[in-house]
C-alpha cells in the first residue's frame, strides 16, 4: 500500500504505525497482543519498502529488547503493546532508561490485572508506566486521546526519545487505538523530525556517556569507528563498568537532570471550557474526550465546569495542576482505573482544594454520568 | 602490506586484572576469541559482543570492540536487533549456561529455528557461577550444588543437541583445556552466517569443582579433558558410557538460509539499508 495522504478515515493503530513510519522508524519488534496487534500488521507491510525490518520475537522481552539493539546498530525502532506485554516489557525498559537508548514503546492499555478484559479500554498502567521497572529512574509518557493524536504523538514520541536518549512511552489505550476517525495525514517533508546528536569528537576521543552541555550524551551507533560501549552495570563516561563510590550517584542524578532540567520541553497541557470554574475536571486520553462533553452538559445544570487535559503524563505537570487547583472550588479527576493520577493530584495540592474520582472500571470509556454525578458531588 | 592483528587489539588490557576466580576458563575464552577475531582480521569496530549477566557476562569489559551489556537471558535478543540494525556487523553473544539455556532458553530456540545470523558463544561450566554455583540446565544429574546439596534431580540439557535440532547452522563443542580446537571453532562460527553455536565447555573451581570434583583447580582441569570426547571414539561407546561424556567436535555444518536472506529475499526493498522512501 502506498502511504495514504491528506485527510484519510482511519484506525488510531494505523495512524500510529503511520506516525512512526514519517517519524523515520525503520525497525519494528513485537508480539502480537490486543487491542495493539494492528500497528504490527501495518509495520510488516510497509517497513519493507522502507528499506526496513519486522521482526515478530517470541514473546514482549525479546521485543523490547531488540528494539534496543536495533536503536543502538542507529534505527529509530518501536514496539507496541498491552498490559500482559507491558508487564513483561519492564525489565529491559529499565535497561533502555539506563543505557540511554532511544526507542518507542506503545502501550495501547486494556483491562487488567491478568487478561483482564482483554480487547476492553481502560487507563489502569499509569503507574505501572512510571514505576514498573525496578529502581530509580525517570521516564516519559505521554498520552494521545484522538485518532489524530495517535499519528502526531507517535512523531512527538520519536522526537522526544531522540531528543533526551530515553525510552517514550505513547499510552493510549483500546478506545484511541480502535477507533475509526478522520485524520489529517500531513506532507512528511513538513514535519519537524528530531535525530540523535552523533559525536563530533574523533573517534579515539569519543566517551560514549560523556554528557553535552545539556546532559545528553553525543550516540555512536554499533558500527561506527567510535566505539560504542553500553553496559547496564553501574558505569563512567567510558561505558564500561565502574563501582567507585559516587559513580552511580552521579550516573542516576545525570539520568534525572537531564529530563527534569528541561521540563518545558516535555511537558504539554491542554485546557478547555471556561477559565474561571466551580469545579477542574483533570483527565487525559479517551477519558478526557467525555470530560469536554461533560463541561456541556454541567453547564446545563448550571454548574461551571472545565478541564485541564494532561498531555505528558510523565512527567507529571506538577505546576500546572498545583495552578489548577489553586484557581478552583473544586477538583475530579476522571480516568479509566480506580484511582491513579489522582493520586499526583493530592500529591501537589498545596491549596488543600476538595478533590474528587471519577472512576470508569468497567471495560468501556467512562460514562458521562460517573463524572456529572462526581462533579455534584464536589458542588455539594 | 597490511599489518596482523594481534589479540590485543580486541582486549583492553588497562581493565587487567580479570574479575575471575584463578583457575577459572573464563579467561582461557576470552583469549580464544579474541585470538580468533585477529585471525580472521576482522576491526574491532565491526564487531559487537552482546554479553549475558553472569561471571562470563563480564567478558565486555575486558573487550575494545562495541558491546551491549544487558540484563540476564536476554543476550540473543538484544542481539537479534543489533544485527537487523546494520546486518554488516559481526554480532557476537556470549553467555554462560544459565543465561542460554535457562532464563534465555526461549530466545535461544527461537534464534536458533530463525537461524539468524549471529554467533553465540556459550561458556557451559554447569552452574550458575556469578550467584554462587546453584544448579543450572546443564549441570549433570545427580551432581551436587549449593541448591542441589544431595544431587540435583532434573536431567541435564545436551546445549548442543538443542541447538541442532533447533535449527542451528553451525555447531560446535570444545573445551577451554584444548584451546587450538576451541579458537578454530570460533572461528569458523564467526565466518559462517546463520546462527551458530560454539559450546565451550569451561572450569568453574570455586564452586562447580569445588562440590564435585575431587582435588584442585588441576584436577578440574583435567576433568574438562576427559569429559569431552570426539565422535570417532564416542560413538563406541554403549548407551550407559555415553551418558559420562560430551560429545565434542564439529557436531552440525550445514546450508541454511539465515533470516535476513529469507526476509530479503521475499522483500526485495528490504535490502535497500534503511534508505527506502516507501512506496
Ligand atoms: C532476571 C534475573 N534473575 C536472576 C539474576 C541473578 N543472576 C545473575 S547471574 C545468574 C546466573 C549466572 O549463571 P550462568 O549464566 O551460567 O553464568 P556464569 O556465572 O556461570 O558464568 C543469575 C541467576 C539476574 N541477574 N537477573
Ligand atoms: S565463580 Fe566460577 S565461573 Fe565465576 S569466576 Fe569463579 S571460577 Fe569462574
Amino acid at each position: 500500500m502506498s502511504r495514504p495522504e491528506g485527510i484519510q478515515l482511519m484506525e488510531g493503530n494505523h495512524a500510529c504505525a503511520w506516525g512512526a513510519i514519517d517519524a523515520g522508524a525503520r525497525f519494528y519488534a513485537g508480539y502480537p497482543i490486543t487491542p495493539s496487534s494492528e500497528i504490527a500488521e501495518v509495520c510488516a507491510r510497509e517497513l519493507p519498502a522502507y528499506g526496513g525490518t519486522y521482526i515478530q520475537m517470541e514473546d514482549e522481552i525479546g521485543s523490547i529488547a531488540a528494539i534496543i539493539g536495533a536503536s543502538l546498530s542507529g534505527k529509530k525502532s518501536f514496539t507496541a503493546t498491552s498490559g500482559p506485554g507491558f508487564s513483561l516489557m519492564q525489565e529491559n525498559l529499565g535497561v533502555g532508561i539506563y543505557q540511554e537508548v532511544p526507542c518507542v514503546v506503545v502501550n495501547i492499555q486494556r483491562v487488567g490485572p491478568a487478561t483482564g478484559l482483554a480487547t476492553q479500554p481502560a487507563q489502569a498502567d499509569v503507574m505501572q508506566a512510571r514505576w514498573g521497572t525496578h529502581g530509580d529512574h525517570p521516564i516519559i509518557a505521554i498520552s494521545p486521546a484522538s485518532v489524530q493524536e495517535m499519528y502526531d504523538f507517535t512523531i512527538r514520541a520519536f522526537n522526544l526519545s531522540e531528543r533526551f536518549r530515553i525510552p517514550v512511552i505513547l499510552l493510549g489505550d483500546q478506545v484511541v487505538g480502535q477507533t475509526y476517525e478522520n485524520i489529517a495525514l500531513p506532507d512528511p517533508g513538513s514535519l519537524e523530525i528530531v535525530e540523535r546528536k552523533k559525536p563530533t569528537v574523533p573517534p579515539e576521543e569519543y566517551l560514549p556517556y560523556q554528557p553535552d552541555e545539556n546532559l545528553v550524551p553525543p550516540m555512536a551507533a554499533y558500527g561506527d569507528k567510535h566505539i560504542l560501549h553500553a553496559s547496564s552495570t553501574c558505569h563512567c563516561e567510558t561505558g564500561y563498568s565502574n563501582f567507585k563510590y559516587g559513580t552511580n550517584r552521579q550516573l542516576l542524578n545525570r539520568l534525572k537532570n537531564k529530563i527534569y532540567n528541561y521540563l518545558d520541553e516535555i511537558i504539554d497541557v491542554e485546557y478547555f471550557g471556561p477559565e474561571k470554574a466551580e469545579v477542574t475536571l483533570v483527565s487525559f486520553g479517551s477519558a478526557s474526550r467525555v470530560c469536554k462533553y461533560v463541561v456541556g452538559l454541567a453547564e446545563k445544570e448550571g454548574i461551571k465546569v472545565n478541564l485541564l487535559r494532561l498531555i505528558s503524563i510523565w512527567p507529571f505537570p506538577d505546576r500546572e495542576v498545583q495552578e489548577a487547583l489553586a484557581k478552583t472550588g473544586a477538583c475530579v479527576v476522571a480516568e479509566m482505573n480506580q484511582g491513579q493520577v489522582i493520586n499526583e493530584v493530592n500529591r501537589v495540592n498545596t491549596t488543600n482544594t476538595p478533590v474528587h474520582l471519577a472512576s470508569g472500571i468497567d471495560g468501556e470509556l467512562i460514562r458521562p454520568e460517573i463524572i456529572m454525578a462526581s462533579i455534584r458531588e464536589a458542588v455539594k | 602490506m597490511a599489518v596482523k592483528l594481534n589479540y590485543r587489539e580486541y582486549f583492553k588490557e588497562e581493565a587487567l586484572p580479570l574479575m575471575w576466580c584463578a583457575g577459572c576458563g573464563n579467561g582461557i575464552l576470552l583469549r580464544a576469541i579474541t585470538d580468533a577475531l585477529a585471525d580472521l582480521e576482522i576491526p574491532p569496530h565491526q564487531v559487537v559482543v552482546s554479553t549475558g549477566i553472569g561471571c562470563w557476562g563480564k567478558a565486555d569489559d575486558y573487550m575494545t570492540t562495541h558491546a551491549f551489556h544487558g540484563s540476564h537471558g536476554r543476550a540473543l535478543a538484544f542481539a537479534t536487533g543489533i544485527k537487523l540494525g546494520n546486518p554488516d556487523l559481526h554480532v557476537i553473544a556470549l553467555m554462560g549456561d544459565g543465561d542460554a539455556l535457562a532464563i534465555g532458553g526461549n530466545h535461544f530456540i527461537h534464534a536458533a529455528r530463525r537461524n539468524i545470523d549471529i554467533t553465540a558463544i556459550i561458556s557451559n561450566n554447569f552452574t550458575y557461577g556469578m550467584t554462587g554455583g546453584q544448579y543450572s540446565p546443564t549441570t549433570p544429574l545427580s551432581y551436587k550444588t549449593t541448591t542441589s546439596p544431595v544431587g540435583v534431580a532434573e536431567p541435564a540439557f545436551d546445549v548442543c543437541g538443542l541447538a541442532e535440532e533447533c535449527g542451528a547452522n553451525y555447531v560446535a563443542r570444545s573445551t577451554v583445556y584444548h584451546v587450538t580446537q576451541l579458537k578454530r571453532f570460533i572461528a569458523a562460527a564467526i565466518q559462517k552466517k546463520g546462527f551458530n553455536v560454539v559450546e565451550a565447555i569451561n572450569t568453574c573451581p570455586t564452586h562447580f569443582g569445588r562440590r564435585n570434583i575431587p582435588g584442585d583447580t588441576v584436577e578440574m582441569m583435567k576433568y574438562i579433558k576427559d569429559i569431552g570426547m570426539p565422535r570417532s571414539r564416542f560413538e563406541k561407546l554403549d548407551e550407559e558410557e555415553k551418558n559420562k561424556y560430551l560429545l565434542t567436535g564439529e557436531l552440525v555444518n550445514r546450508e541454511r538460509p539465515d533470516f535476513l536472506s529469507v526476509y530479503r529475499e521475499i522483500n526485495p526493498a528490504a535490502s535497500e539499508s534503511g534508505r527506502g522512501e516507501g512506496k
